[in-house]
């Protein structure tokens, strides 16, 4: 009798976990199309409103006000898989924006200012990462120190005054077209680096090892990842995306002032989790964020052109946020309690 | 036990001797710095951030974070000037309080999206940041109250004077004391310690996390609250951006003051120790002769460099604490 017992209920067990991970799978692709559905919404409420939401002109031309902070949300999806945050990102912008221009101020053409924002970026996540993995500081306080410190850097040496000569060709990136197209070059570019993120995160081992660690760094460490090396790279990654942005963001306005792409940081996150991907890590995809991207971009677009101040639109972004995180929990609690129910009549 | 009270000890004994080498340092440069309205107007200009910074503590010690306050700020300080504004007559005392209401229903906001949503501290309150930054401009439709909207009364709230220091001081003394005792001899606030130095352990022994949530987080609006309407009053400005950015000053004075960021250490004193060191920083800069455009990068070098040093303390103690049991 006990025996049964005990087998039957390890059989209950191993069909629980079976359960647990077909209903996580169905979770996540229910976000994805709960996402999908909320663009649909979007699109058909906006192009009733107003004849200029539709138009492909202004569609794609609306994409320069969000492809740069798309860019920069796409190394946070991995480091905040692997279950860490970096809120430097838009500080990292502001000090690579500056060394270009103090580089473009010095006679530098238009490959070497963009070569100078680039590797500071990636300096600077290098000196997060070695704060963060070799002295073990948490990556939030490291990364909230740091936002001060290399914003402050740009801030102390301009004070009030800006960079604003950059060499004629250094506008395309921000600016240029497709050649023959009016599809701006910024959208293609950041789809192809979102096909890359999305190729590394879920066909190479590389990405696999990410989860790993998000669900578990100790289990992933003993099961012979090496954890630091890839969380290390993860940072060096952030921020050398960051310095990308820094090309694509002051080709655009065409300046450097120390306040450039403030509060970025929290927008791109905001993206990130939006997107589907678990702020503990483990869980989400590259699909979810470019979803939740174009939904951010495009509701934002059209909540402009019918006037709705960009105070809604702040409010909105923080209810979807929340409620992003919200509704696996609720649903989650809801079949807790319908299976409960079913154990009840059983008994 | 012992051994972790002497290193709190020596770590707010080391912050005490910082904050008096800083002022000896800068005095030399600048003879009145050290003079008694000076300080007094360092501690002043000191004291909304040890209020706010004290709330963010507690957040802190059980492994969360509270990134509303500053928005929390805002929209209770620009609700109390409005108050103020629509009816002059309304007595202060009033509206102080309806302003640390509001903070309250605010963080209580935030603890109910924690404790019941199981939504992530820091996923919650950069949400709530957001709306509350929102909510802010749509209640003042975008306009300020300015000094010769806000009545008299309305703005000797924190300039008021008793036994020779000021409302705002007086308050942040008064918060201090409460919640350092607390902090320590209450049994919800050992609770928050137990929650944060070990969560599973704590949930055995019967504390409840949920409860530990709300008191936090209400307990961290209820302070920005407060802080909100002694900003636009001390300012004589309530606008839509007030406070922008507050959040990481309040955490940085935890970091500064030893709390450990990750939960489960740090106490009252060196969170306002932490704070004292940034206040005579940020006085300190235009004394010396350095551009306020250095305050940023000051701020975060000085943050960098503590927690360096803390992690290398902390190692350094582990390390004897090894050999000794060796």
């Amino acid at each position: 009798m006990e025996i049964d017992k005990t087998l039957a209920s390890s059989d209950r067990l191993v069909d629980e976990n079976k359960r647990l991970i077909s209903k996580i799978g169905s979770l996540l692709a229910r976000w994805e199309g709960i996402l999908v559905l909320i663009i649909i919404g979007m699109v058909i409420v906006f192009s009733n409103i107003t004849p200029y939401f539709l138009d492909y002109f202004n569609l794609m031309n609306a994409t320069f006000t969000f492809m740069e902070k798309a860019v920069l949300a796409l190394p946070i999806i991995f480091i905040i898989l692997s279950g860490d945050i970096d809120i430097s990102g838009a500080a990292i912008i502001a000090l690579s924006s500056f060394s270009m221009g103090f580089a473009s101020s010095h006679g530098a053409g238009t490959a070497q200012v963009v070569i100078t924002g680039l590797a500071v970026g990636a300096l600077a996540g290098a000196f997060n990462a070695v704060f963060i993995i070799n002295f073990g500081i948490p990556a939030i306080a490291v990364t909230l120190a740091t936002q001060s410190f290399f914003r402050g850097i740009s801030q102390a040496i301009l004070e009030d005054q800006a960079y604003t000569h950059y060499p004629e060709s250094f506008s395309y990136f921000g600016q240029g077209y497709i050649p023959g197209t009016i599809i701006p070059f910024e959208l293609i570019f950041f789809l192809v680096l979102a096909g890359i993120f999305a190729y590394v995160l879920h066909f190479t081992s590389y990405g696999r090892k990410l989860y790993a660690i998000g669900n578990s760094a100790t289990a992933a460490r003993f099961s012979g990842v090496p954890v630091n090396r890839i969380r290390f790279t993860n940072f060096v990654l952030h921020g050398l995306f960051a310095g990308i942005v820094a090309v694509l963001l002051t080709s655009r306005i065409g300046s450097t002032r120390p306040n450039i792409a403030n509060g970025w940081e929290l927008e791109a996150i905001t993206l990130v989790v939006l997107g589907g991907v678990s702020i503990t890590g483990g869980k989400g995809s590259i699909v979810g964020v470019i979803l939740s991207i174009f939904l951010i971009g495009y509701l934002k677009f059209g909540m402009g052109l019918i006037n709705l101040s960009a105070k809604v639109m702040i409010i909105t972004t923080g209810f979807l946020l929340i409620t992003a995180v919200l509704i696996p929990v609720i649903i989650d609690a809801v079949g807790r309690r319908n299976k409960l129910k079913m154990q009840r009549r059983r008994g | 036990m012992n051994a972790l009270k002497e290193m709190l000890k020596k770590r707010e004994a080391t912050l005490i001797l910082l904050i008096v080498v800083l002022a000896v340092a800068v005095s030399t440069r600048a003879p009145g710095f050290l003079k008694g309205d000076n300080i007094s107007r360092i501690v002043n200009d000191t004291s909304i951030l040890i209020m706010v910074g004290i709330g963010q503590f507690f957040v802190i010690l059980t492994g969360g974070i509270d990134l509303s306050v500053g928005s929390v700020i805002a929209f209770s300080g620009m609700a109390a000037a409005m108050m103020n504004q629509s009816s002059p007559g309304t007595p202060v005392i009033l509206i102080l309080l309806a302003g640390m209401a509001i903070g309250l229903l605010l963080g209580l906001f935030n603890g109910v999206i924690v404790a019941y949503g199981k939504v992530p501290p820091i996923i919650a309150t950069l949400g709530t940041m957001s709306i509350f930054r929102g909510f802010t401009f749509v209640l003042s439709k975008g306009q300020w109250v300015t000094a010769h909207e806000m009545s008299e009364s309305y703005m000797s709230i924190p300039h008021g004077h008793f036994l020779g220091l000021s409302n705002l001081i007086w308050s942040a003394v008064l918060v201090s004391v409460l919640l350092f005792f607390f902090s320590r001899y209450t049994r919800s606030g050992r609770e928050i310690y137990a929650i944060g130095g070990n969560k599973t352990a704590a949930k055995f022994v019967g504390v409840s996390e949920k409860k530990v949530n709300l008191i936090i987080f209400s307990m961290s609006g209820l302070l920005s609250g407060l802080a909100g309407v002694m900003w636009t009053a001390r300012y004589a400005a309530a606008v839509n951006e007030t406070a922008t950015g507050f959040e990481l000053m309040t955490v940085a004075a935890c970091v500064l003051g030893g709390v450990n960021i990750a939960g489960g250490a740090g106490a009252v004193p060196g969170v306002i120790l932490g704070a004292l060191f940034l206040g005579i920083i940020n006085n300190a800069l235009p004394v010396v002769n350095f551009s306020p455009f250095y305050q940023m990068f000051i701020q975060g070098f000085i943050v960098l460099a503590a927690m360096f040093i803390n992690t290398i303390m902390d190692k350094r103690s582990e390390k004897k604490m090894l050999k000794r049991r060796a």
